[in-house]
């Protein structure tokens, strides 16, 4: 494939081709040392694979507690710490890094460059990462943090939460922030400077728009989390008083520095699953993605909005109603955007040819749970209701069918999807199946009836609650579909460990897929490219596909998921 | 291509479902779908206005939900079928834009209509000596902080701490209580609501929303009870490792029975106080007496006691 721009041109223009490079590094050492953007996305992944593993462990865990009434399973201080990990590591080391893992490995091969701008700084990034995730877990070893992800002022001052799990809490943010704001320069710079021939903002895939503007966000609102936890770590050591209200601190402050922060967080997690959506539609629907512009338009308008609503996570708090006015406004506006996204999406699908493939069912169920959670976000930014709702298990439903129905879904989408081309190899079809069902229905048991629980007066963050308060059913129900969801997930983990081996050869575009990823060898090269392909739409390798079906005159026209057959 | 089909689905099978949908919504018990209500006229509004959106969002989700479906049951892949190269519409592109934003101007006109009944506290049912008033004075004020309404009223100063609620009742005598708030029947209540140590939340779901306690903050709630009753409630903040024991119930009753709990509490409260002024009083005259027979030899003075 490689000489294809040759066999086009009539007049061949020179180009640099590689004539000999240095074997293959096969030494494990190799991961250590590489600044390879493929291998630092597969190294992200695996470890996002294993913190998602302590996550989803430390949920079941948390719904064992609450599966029955007046449960004893775990004492009330290690339930606090199990919910305060179990947040801490799904925001900060698993929806977010998982987007830095996939744009690592997919940014340079889809905009045509052969790696990141700065590659040591990726590395970098890399590392501070995983030491920003181990400085978490060793807290277990010791005391972990107990006050929560978001660690409220003043219970996770000194006072009120004196060990060292705290501390380690605020390293953490500390060096997964760090890692996350040079990433997000890396990748701005990237895809400012790096993209292919002809290959104008018109023409970005819409993977790496959402990428993009992830990144911008991530420096903007990281920077601001960095300074707000510094703070608490001040406050904590070195008798600096921001948040004690005894010594003319306040209490609240936090919690606007927190959601300054919180609420784009929000975003930085959702926007790539959306870019995710917007990308593995088209290749099943056999359809272009209808309204390029609108969604590219729609994603940075989600994240300028996205700036302008945090205190709808604080309507109970004290404060005046013109604040709460201006941010339930704020958060109507910003449906708005995101509404446009999913009738875009629908309207894609709309008169395709549809392939049910795992990677298009997981995209499709994603959508599906994220529009009930889109739903019941316009009850929470209506105030008065919020106060009925908030902190309670309505809230837990609401987010998960954010956060899980948006993020954990497109990020299973996005590896059953490229999958083959970071490996070579095909997913097991039937396996993700199988797993997809059982995610899909898992979700519904444990997360719908939660609305339930909360509308009935359940408050979020009990580690028990009595027999005679009538949770016990909404509670039972939503244990056993956690279980269920639990096996789902499990079965794809084995199914990505087993296909390393096993998997069907995919060849190099076995989604007779648009974007320039695969008009590479799967796995690519360390070059990724010999010829960098001009660029002459948003769907480059279709094209490329149609000039070798003209040249060829052999009709490219194969079933998704089965390997091109040579004629 | 298929629209006409569409829409006759959409009346066949979806309206009745929605109409269905609606009919067990009304009938299913209180907090099934709906937040808990009847204690209090801002629980009960608020439900209203969950009523509303609740309607408008089970239309969009209908909506959404069944375009979808019908996408991926209608169009997926044949044999002989191409996908129509399509690659937008501005003018649809325009309408659904124009469209969501109708709905939520809609439901930002509904919820300011609603949220002076909400927020600003009603006023009572009865007068100060517990007298049934008539509805002459309904008008309120709609300001940002509201001013007790016109009539009686009763302020109750909540206060959180790691794990108990403590109020401190109005009137010259020292009134308190722990965990049990007791109110008349029929009185606007407003609460001011802070804490000691860490942020709670103060909530009782059936009269009305929460109200997060923080320190060095006082934040405002009301409520008027209905019907005698117990009405419980927990802390809604997370405040610690007992934050699940953070109980707190607020007992109505009627005037004449609250005057006298009001009465006998301060009694109690005026008792107990002065047993302990008489024991503190003691223990001090022993404890100089012990300073100027041993000359603190024996451990212990007036300024570092021991037990």
């Amino acid at each position: 494939m490689a000489s294809l721009d040759y066999a086009t041109r009539t007049v061949p223009r020179p180009q640099i081709e590689r004539h000999a490079v240095a074997p293959d590094e096969r030494s494990w050492t190799s991961w250590l040392t590489t600044t390879d953007h493929k291998k630092i996305g597969i190294l992200y992944l695996w470890t996002v694979a294993v913190f998602f593993i302590l996550g989803g462990v430390e949920a079941l865990l948390i719904r064992v507690q609450l599966g029955a009434p007046d449960n004893t399973f775990v004492t009330p201080e290690k339930y606090n710490q199990l919910f305060t990990l179990h947040g801490t590591t799904m925001i900060f080391l698993v929806t977010v890094p998982v987007w830095a893992g996939f744009a690592n490995y997919l940014l340079p091969l889809m905009i045509g460059a052969r790696d990141v701008a700065f590659p040591r700084l990726n590395a970098w990034s890399y590392w501070m990462f995983l030491f920003g995730g181990l400085a978490l877990y060793a807290s277990m070893f010791f005391t972990p943090p107990e006050a929560g992800w978001f660690s409220y002022v003043p219970l996770s001052t000194s006072e009120y939460s004196p060990s060292g799990g705290q501390d380690a809490w605020i390293f953490m943010v500390h060096l997964t922030g760090l890692s996350s704001m040079l990433g997000a320069v890396n990748f701005i710079c990237t895809i400012h400077n790096m993209r292919a021939p002809g290959m104008g903002w018109g023409r970005l895939p819409l993977f790496v728009w959402t990428i993009l503007i992830y990144s911008y966000l991530i420096v903007l609102a990281i920077s601001s989390l960095a300074a707000t936890v510094t703070m608490l770590l001040l406050d904590r050591h070195f008798g600096t008083n921001f948040f004690d209200p005894n010594e003319g601190g306040s209490a609240l402050l936090w919690q606007h520095l927190f959601w300054f922060f919180g609420h784009p967080e929000v975003y930085i997690l959702i926007l790539p699953a959306f870019g995710v959506f917007s990308e593995v539609l088209p290749v099943f629907a056999r359809k272009p993605i209808f309204g390029y512009k609108a969604i590219a338009a729609a994603t940075a308008g989600i994240a300028f909005l996205g700036l302008l609503v945090w205190a709808h996570h604080m309507f109970a708090t004290p404060s005046a109603t013109v604040v709460l006015a201006f941010f339930m406004l704020s958060s109507f506006v910003i449906a708005v955007p995101t509404g446009v996204k999913i009738f875009n999406w629908l309207a894609t699908l709309w008169r395709g040819t549809i392939e049910f493939r795992v990677p298009l069912m997981f995209a499709v169920g994603g959508i599906a749970t994220f529009v009930v959670g889109g739903i019941t976000g316009i009850f929470l930014a209506v105030f008065p209701v919020d106060w009925q709702l908030t902190d309670t298990y309505f809230v837990v439903a609401h987010m998960h069918y954010v956060a899980f129905g948006g993020t954990a879904f497109a990020m299973l989408s996005a590896t059953y999807f490229w999958y083959p081309k970071m490996t070579g190899r095909m997913l097991n079809e039937r396996m993700g199946k199988v797993s997809f069902w059982l995610v899909f229905i898992g979700f519904q048991v444990t997360f719908l009836i939660q609305h339930s629980a909360g509308l009935s007066g359940m408050p979020r963050r009990i580690y028990e609650y009595s027999a005679g308060s009538g949770w016990h059913t909404y509670n039972l129900i939503s244990t056993i579909g956690a279980f269920i969801l639990g096996t789902g997930a499990l079965l794809t983990i084995l199914n990505l460990v087993r296909s390393l081996k096993v998997g069907t050869p995919s060849g190099p575009d076995p989604w007779k897929a648009n974007t320039l990823e695969w008009f590479t060898p799967s796995p690519p090269p360390a070059h990724n490219f010999d010829t960098i392909p001009r660029v002459r739409s948003v769907e480059p390798m279709k094209d490329i596909r149609r000039q070798v079906e003209q040249l060829s005159g052999a009709e490219q026209r194969f079933e998704a998921g089965r390997p091109m057959v040579k004629a | 291509m298929d629209r006409p089909r569409l829409s006759s689905v959409l009346r066949r099978a979806v309206v009745p479902a929605l109409l269905a949908l609606l009919a067990v919504a009304a009938t299913a018990s209180a907090g099934f779908i709906a937040p808990e209500a009847g204690g209090s006229p801002n629980a009960d509004r608020t439900r209203t206005l969950y009523w509303l959106i609740f309607s408008l969002g089970v239309v969009v989700f209908v909506g959404v939900e069944g375009v979808l479906i019908w996408c991926i049951v209608k169009f997926r892949a044949k044999k002989g079928r191409v996908a129509a190269q399509i690659h937008g519409n501005t003018r649809l592109e325009i309408g659904w834009t124009v469209g969501a934003a109708c709905l939520l101007i809609f439901l930002t006109v509904a919820t300011f209509v609603m949220l002076p009944s909400i927020k600003n506290p009603a006023p009572s049912d009865i007068d100060a000596n517990g007298n049934p008033v008539t509805a002459s004075n309904a008008a309120f004020a709609s300001t940002d902080q509201p001013p007790p309404p016109k009539g009686a009223s009763m302020n109750i100063q909540v206060d959180g701490q790691q794990y108990v609620w403590r109020y401190k009742y109005p009137g010259q005598r020292n009134v308190f209580s722990y965990v049990n708030m007791y109110v008349p029947v029929g009185m606007t209540v407003t609460l001011d609501i802070s804490s000691d140590d860490v942020a709670h939340s103060w909530w009782i779901p059936e009269l009305g929303g929460k109200a997060d306690a923080l320190p060095g903050y006082i934040n405002k709630s009301w409520f008027r009870v209905a019907a005698p009753g117990i009405y419980r409630g927990q802390c809604a903040e997370l405040c610690g490792r007992n934050h699940a024991n953070m109980y707190g119930a607020v007992i109505a009753m009627p005037f004449d029975r609250w005057k006298a709990w009001y009465d006998r509490q301060a009694r109690d409260i005026q008792i107990a106080e002065n047993l302990a002024a008489a024991s503190r009083k003691r223990l001090d005259a022993e404890q100089s007496r012990q300073a100027a027979q041993g000359g603190g030899a024996a451990g212990g003075n007036a300024q570092n006691p021991q037990p």
